[in-house]
């Protein structure tokens, strides 16, 4: 009995998180580099341990690299994944995780990067 | 020792002694692919031709336009990459001017010093900062000789892509890594070379086949404080 309301409990909870879960747009390309169950939970890790080789080793794999996750998924209107509806910022708003890759990285695409001064 | 084993060292003498001279088993790459890590094989670094150096500053520009290192007008705490400096001789007046950046040591002060690991050597001799793990101690700007490190004292915007940028820690010449990861020459090099005295070459210390290994074997060629044993990357001629 309990472990049914449980389940109840949970998806409820579950409903209700949905409900009012930020909405973002995926800009461009037809799928990620890793299925999206996978990117949510793990998309630091893969970062960090990227950050890592390519600092350290030299390695600039595009694979996971910081600056491709910008490319595709800045905003069409603003070039950037900050702000209001930002790729980045509507989730870790929402989660309350700041997300500090930005205070030294550009959070434009390379080409409006390239383009400011 | 047994005679399987002493006739095995003998194919294998055999098999050294066969190899060509010139012939490499593990050949010294140019560009490197980007799943290819940074190797030992290689040592970057810059040879720089004072007499050839004049009053311009396209080194300096090119620089700063290229890592996004843009002065508030606050020279005091402003981060300086690379800079112009001027000597004279106070007995014959002689004046020389030379850019002067991070060295790229063999034996770097800055890497000896910081608590964190985050100042640190690659394996191609570039002296970097890991900014993910400065602390901003700016144990590293007290120890370079140089003065070549800088702290960054406001938080930055409009940094570029390829050179991240930010508040609370130190930065420093790159040797335009993001740019030789490529197989591109530094942008001082190509902006000396483009709009200035073309005193600035760049390449591997250690291949060599390369002009800068020729040179540097072939021409007198000095250290900025030798003395120190640092033995540094950055090699200057006419000093």
């Amino acid at each position: 009995m309990m472990r049914i309301a449980a389940g109840i409990m949970a998806a409820v909870l579950t409903v209700a998180a949905h409900a009012d879960a930020p909405k973002f747009k995926i800009e461009r390309g037809e799928a990620c580099v890793a299925p999206t169950a996978e990117m949510r939970r793990d998309h630091m890790k893969m970062l960090l341990h990227q950050r890592d080789r390519t600092m350290r080793l030299g390695l600039r794999e595009p694979r996971f690299s910081l600056k491709n996750c910008v490319d595709c998924h800045a905003s069409r209107e603003t070039g950037s994944v900050l702000g209001k509806d930002g790729f980045c910022s509507s989730c870790h708003e929402y989660a309350a995780v700041s997300v500090d890759c930005f205070e030294c990285h550009t959070p434009l695409q390379q080409k409006r990067a390239a383009a400011k001064p | 020792m047994n005679p399987d084993r002493r006739q095995f060292l003998g194919w294998g003498a055999a098999a050294a002694a066969a190899l060509a001279p010139g012939f490499r088993l593990i050949e010294l790459a140019q560009a490197r692919s980007p799943q290819e890590a940074a190797s030992k094989l290689q040592r970057w670094g810059l040879l720089i031709d004072i007499t050839k150096c004049s009053d311009c500053d396209a080194c300096v520009t090119a620089c700063h336009e290229e890592n996004g290192v843009t002065s508030l007008g606050r020279p005091a705490t402003d981060a300086q990459w690379i800079r112009k400096v001027s000597l004279r001789d106070k007995r014959t007046g002689y004046a020389q001017t030379l850019p002067l950046m991070c060295q790229h040591c063999e034996h770097p002060p800055c890497v000896d010093v910081c608590p964190t690991g985050a100042s640190f050597k690659r394996d191609d001799g570039i002296v970097l900062v890991d900014k993910h793990t400065c602390i901003g101690c700016r144990y590293c700007v007290m120890a370079c000789p140089y003065g070549a490190r800088s702290f960054v004292h406001e938080a930055v915007s409009g940094q570029k892509a390829d050179v991240p940028r930010g508040k609370g820690t130190v930065e420093s010449c790159t040797l335009c890594v993001h740019r030789v990861d490529r197989g591109e020459t530094p942008a001082c090099v190509a902006a000396c070379n483009k709009d200035g005295g073309k005193a600035m070459a760049f390449g591997d210390l250690n291949d060599p086949s390369s002009d800068i290994h020729r040179r540097l074997r072939s021409e007198p060629s000095s250290q900025i404080r030798a003395d120190l044993a640092l033995n540094t990357g950055v090699r200057y001629q006419g000093l």
